[in-house]
């Protein structure tokens, strides 16, 4: 410890802000470059087929899609509103 | 046959021209057959930090159009007799470049080269693509900050999917960081990423860091490769930086500061 240490400002540092930015964009650009093609069309059609039937707005419903090395899985989660069905 | 190199960042402007010529040297001035192309197709820039640029008759275009031959194209370097330049058309645009036209001008040059380096252009289109579509190592230049880091790991995805090894399901492209314009004081701050941050990030092989240094707009300025500047730290980096590739074992520097008088006077 040096005398000048205690001068120096503590505070967050804009480095490690970068770093936790990066990790969180990295890893979801790299999930997403394993996807098939296919998906993004999928998820537009899967989504407006349940619109017909379900009052549902984009924010609850999330796609999830994952790969290891024996299988791949696609998740959908939707998240029904109170009153969810519409009167057809 | 030829070692094929592809020196590649996504990013422009992180240093992927200097390096190129650097290594290229690095490996001739150790005795290796080296040849450097530019791959940047209209916006040729190697041949002016070779110090060759007055010298160009014929181009990398010219040699695929089978306009010249490559004897012709190739230019030898005034500093060593083992490394020749193709340099890249000023006039013509980026589609002049083909797969098959690139494949079959390495191809020849691997008959009588050990080492081909290919000096990428930023972005992901055509010349960068081709640039590392027949590499076997990709030296990923990346500084640190992060549009560049976020960029190189988006080359990485693309070394590993759209290259000739991948696509012929061969052993995968070797894939080594060149972290450079690396300021060990701002790290120590906190403002700038650290090289254990970057390498948490890209999990890559460390080559080495190039230090941000004046010595580098200098030897652009004088169109020498920096590498032959052995007194600069930059000049020493890249110098170590080769040595590892070829497999010798230099420990890491110009990762930390360097502690001027002050600071050795109040212990910082």
């Amino acid at each position: 410890m040096s005398l000048l240490d205690y001068f120096r400002i503590t505070k967050t540092s804009s480095a490690s802000l970068a770093k936790e930015r990066l990790q969180i964009l990295v890893a979801h650009e790299r999930s997403s470059r394993h996807q098939p093609s296919y998906l993004p069309q999928l998820q537009k059609e899967l989504l407006e087929v349940i619109k017909k039937y379900v009052n549902v707005d984009q924010e609850s419903i999330s796609f999830n899609f994952e790969q290891d090395e024996t299988q791949e899985t696609l998740e959908l989660n939707i998240v029904l509103p109170d009153h969810p069905a519409k009167n057809l | 046959m030829a070692r094929i190199i592809v020196v590649t960042s996504g990013k422009g402007g992180v240093g992927k021209t200097t390096t190129s010529a650097a290594i290229a040297m690095g490996l001739a001035k150790r005795g290796h057959k080296t040849a450097v192309i530019d791959f940047d197709v209209g916006l040729r820039n190697l041949d002016l930090i070779m110090g060759c640029e007055r010298r160009v008759v014929y181009d990398f275009i010219n040699v695929i159009n089978g306009e010249a031959s490559l004897n012709q194209a190739l230019i030898r370097d005034k500093h060593c007799d083992q490394l020749y330049i193709l340099p890249a058309s000023q006039t013509r645009d980026k589609d002049a470049l083909t797969q098959e036209g690139v494949g079959k001008v390495l191809e020849e040059l691997s008959k009588d080269f050990q080492y081909v380096v290919c000096d990428s252009p930023a972005g992901i289109e055509r010349g960068a693509h081709l640039a590392m579509y027949f590499a076997d190592d990709a030296f990923v230049v990346t500084n640190p900050e992060v549009s560049s880091v976020r960029d190189s790991d988006r080359m990485l995805g693309l070394l590993s999917s759209k290259s000739r090894r991948a696509e012929r399901n061969e052993e995968p492209i070797k894939e080594y960081l060149l972290l450079s314009r690396y300021a060990p004081d701002r790290v120590k701050l906190g403002d700038m990423l650290s090289v254990d941050d970057v390498q948490d990030i890209l999990s890559l092989h460390l080559l080495g860091v190039i230090p941000e240094s004046k010595s580098v707009l200098t030897a652009s300025n004088s169109g020498v490769p920096v590498i032959l500047d052995e007194k600069s730290d930059a000049g020493q980096a890249y110098g170590d930086i080769v040595a590892r590739y070829l497999g010798e074992d230099r420990p890491h520097r110009f990762i930390d500061e360097k502690k001027g008088l002050f600071a050795k006077l109040f212990g910082g």
